[in-house]
């Protein structure tokens, strides 16, 4: 029996959909069977993420009418060993869903995968009621910026009331340059005022740009900066113990050097 | 050395504090606006917990989170309750 894991945040555009394609492929590098539900109905984003755009035949409001099987509705991603894909509707409401036919499906899903990862739309309505419906545990995204830490509490509340009490956390887009002179909220700062525990940090990195234009998840590539923080939060969720580094922490001379050098490459997040 | 780095990054008035600051303050706002159904839950805990102590008129009760202001133009979220009783439990004696 897997793990039904919702990617929330409460505000639009913090990568939550990067987030959930990242982590999810890095799981399957891990070698556990995942699949990714996109539960943003009406405006899905998660099949282009990964690339995936043109292999869609079904998606998840056919499955909950009935209209294919299960099965037929899951996208295989053959550059993976156990990866799939549940698209949303693209041409539909987000009302076409149930709560209750979420749980179903998350409870089917999650008898053939070790990892179902539900990508939730913004918002708090419908839609997050659906997202979060069918999941045993929930992680918050969110960047070092007001309107989203704003948010990202309101979130934690909510998932609070849906028995969802203690998510984990993902700081996005953090800006090392930004936080070491004192203009970007650093890690404890976040941490300090959302009081929930820290699953990952991952910097900002254009590669999540480039990636995303190529359609292939930035974690295949072990040297961009990201794809290695998610290769980290992926090794985390599985129970490994690794340190999250403090980027606030005052630079040693050597690594002033280095900057000045361009050599501090090997900085893990 | 520390110091003779500090001597050159200015220490004062850092954005990321301000917004730090404005953060802290809209979510105490925030958080006192709770749902209904949150508010409920505290209902009833509160009642069972006094029950043991007092019989109460569960239908009077009245819970609210409200805002007080202060003397500084801030606001204090302030939890009124009013519990009207019906008599006293004895206590000592039920304790036995």
């Amino acid at each position: 029996m897997g793990e039904v894991i919702v990617i929330t945040s409460g505000k639009g555009g913090v990568g939550k959909t990067t987030t959930t394609a990242n982590i999810g492929t890095a799981l399957a590098l891990e070698g556990k069977s995942v699949v990714m539900v996109d539960a943003d109905i009406g405006l899905r984003n998660l099949d282009v993420v990964l690339g995936l755009e043109n292999r869609i035949v079904y998606d998840l409001v056919d499955v909950v009418e009935g209209t294919c099987r299960l099965k037929q509705a899951l996208v295989r991603d053959k550059r993976f060993d156990k990866m799939y894909l549940m698209p949303a509707a693209q041409t539909r409401d987000k009302n076409a869903v149930s709560p209750e036919q979420m749980q179903k499906l998350c409870n089917d899903l999650k008898e053939q995968f070790d990892f179902v990862l539900i990508d939730s739309p913004a918002g708090i309505e419908h839609g997050f009621k659906n997202a979060v419906a069918g999941a045993d545990r929930a992680i918050v995204v969110t960047v070092p910026e007001v309107s989203a830490v704003r948010d990202a509490d309101r979130i934690i509340g909510m998932l609070a009331t849906n028995d969802l009490s203690n998510p984990l956390l993902i700081i996005n887009r953090l800006r090392v340059d930004l936080v070491k002179r004192g203009d970007m909220m650093n890690i404890d700062d976040t941490n300090e005022i959302l009081g929930i525990d820290l699953l990952g940090v991952v910097p900002d990195d254009e590669n999540i740009v480039i990636s995303t234009n190529r359609g292939e998840p930035v974690v295949i590539d072990e040297d961009t900066m990201a794809g290695r923080a998610f290769r980290n939060i992926a090794k985390r969720l599985l129970g490994e113990d690794i340190p999250i580094m403090d980027l606030d922490e005052e630079d040693t001379f050597l690594d002033k050097i280095k900057r000045l050098l361009g050599m501090d490459k090997n900085k893990k997040h | 050395m520390i110091s003779l780095f500090k001597f050159f990054s200015k220490d004062e008035n850092k954005s990321k504090d301000i917004a730090k600051e404005r953060l802290k303050l809209v979510l105490t706002h925030d958080r006192a606006n709770v749902s209904p159904k949150y508010l409920d839950m505290m209902k009833d805990d509160i009642i069972k917990v006094m029950s043991s102590y007092m019989e109460i008129e569960e239908e009077g009760i009245d819970i609210n989170l409200t805002r007080v202001a202060n003397d500084d133009d801030t606001y204090t979220s302030t939890l009124v309750a009013n519990i009207p009783i019906k008599k006293m439990k004895n206590i000592g004696k039920n304790n036995g």
